[in-house]
């Protein structure tokens, strides 16, 4: 007990691991979390409250939709788009998926060239990044004008079946599409600030007095990556159901 | 906040695995990344292909689940480093979501109930109109 007091300065060698670690870790002074900073884990905290929010979203989703009498509207035929004379079906989505996954991955590489210390390769995969993440909000704002104007989806009904519809369909989408809109403000903040040197110097923030480090990539990356598989979570029973 | 790397070492206690723990921060190989990356859309253009090739029934279920399932561990696992953060941290993150299966299993309970009310309620009226008043 008493090494794991004294490593709250986290000598990686020192620590237990398996069930006695857990029991060392929550059990010492100061730190729970060893190994993290500490907005890192804070950041891990408001994912997992933000996890909550997106199941009680997609659980009402499903109880609303299991209960209904009227058929709920095909979302294979909803969102087919027509290419070249044809209808291929959900293809605007399975765009966006490969869009939103890519961009996870520019993320990753941010997040590894920025430990690395690698100021540009860090910002050129931020701004891919942004960049992907804007292309995804730009197509999510494709699909509600033609659902919108084209199709007459409205929260309280539509000519296509069950009137729940609408209302799942905007809530669920548009609060992700509201957390990507997020991420890519962000993003474009950490970029200017991995730009300008402000992590290499050790600039603190505008908000905080805290020196910059390159572990705000990372935190920023947890956040990203969150909202990709959130983004999972959606096709999977929003769309594919 | 600033990382001491000093190794105090007490002797007695080098059972630790050998670990790739950084004070500094998550740094693994890109190869891991590209990996992850390129099964993320093959499971994708999976999920699709359910929906391409009209799959119905349980098998769609299944295999959509399955691959979301997978989909959703990867990017926590390595996009997110949690395979390599502590088991502290991993559990207290990882085992509150599981109290929304609860949820969900309340839903539909609740789902199921709300369907067969209104199955009653809104039942064709040649049952319902003579049922109404042999009520009074």
């Amino acid at each position: 007990m008493t090494q794991t007091a004294l490593a709250s300065t986290s000598h990686a060698g020192q620590l237990k691991e398996g069930l006695p670690g857990i029991v060392a870790d929550w059990s010492s002074d100061q730190r729970a979390f060893k190994n993290v900073p500490w907005g890192k884990a804070m950041m891990w905290i408001f994912l997992l409250s933000d996890t909550f929010i997106f199941g009680s979203f997609l659980i009402s989703y499903m109880t609303v939709r299991m209960s209904t009498q009227t058929p709920w509207p095909n979302p294979s035929e909803v969102f087919a788009l027509v290419i070249g004379g044809q209808s291929i079906p959900l293809i605007l989505i399975a765009i966006m998926t490969f869009v939103l996954i890519s961009s996870s991955g520019t993320m990753v590489l941010a997040v590894n060239y920025g430990y690395r210390k690698d100021r540009k390769m860090t910002v050129i995969f931020l701004i891919l990044t942004a960049m992907l993440g804007a292309t995804f909000v730009g197509m999510q704002a494709f699909e509600w004008s033609k659902l919108i104007f084209e199709e007459g989806v409205r929260p309280w009904g539509n000519p296509m079946g069950a009137a729940q519809f609408g209302a799942s369909f905007f809530m669920i989408t548009g609060f992700h599409g509201t957390h990507v809109s997020i991420g890519v403000i962000f993003l474009i903040i950490v970029a200017i600030k991995v730009g300008r040197g402000d992590l290499d110097h050790q600039r603190p923030g505008f908000m905080t007095g805290r020196r910059g480090t390159y572990e705000i990539v990372e935190t920023m990356g947890l956040y990203w990556h969150f909202v990709d598989l959130v983004w999972v979570f959606i096709f999977a029973v929003f769309y594919l159901w | 906040m600033a990382h001491v790397e000093g190794h105090a070492h007490t002797a007695g206690h080098s059972h630790a695995a050998p670990e790739e723990h950084h004070v500094e921060g998550q740094q693994h190989p890109l190869g891991v990344y590209f990996k992850i990356w390129g099964l993320l859309f093959v499971l994708s253009a999976a999920s699709y292909a359910v929906d391409y090739f009209h799959v119905q029934g349980y098998l769609r279920w299944g295999l959509i689940l399955v691959f979301m399932m997978l989909k959703a561990g990867l990017i926590v696992a390595v996009f997110m480093h949690m395979m390599w953060e502590r088991l502290a941290m991993v559990y207290a993150i990882l085992v509150p979501p599981l109290l929304l299966l609860v949820f969900v299993a309340i839903g539909a309970f609740e789902a199921d109930y709300t369907f067969l009310t209104r199955g009653t309620f809104f039942g064709p009226p040649a049952q319902a109109a003579p049922a109404a008043p042999k009520h009074k």
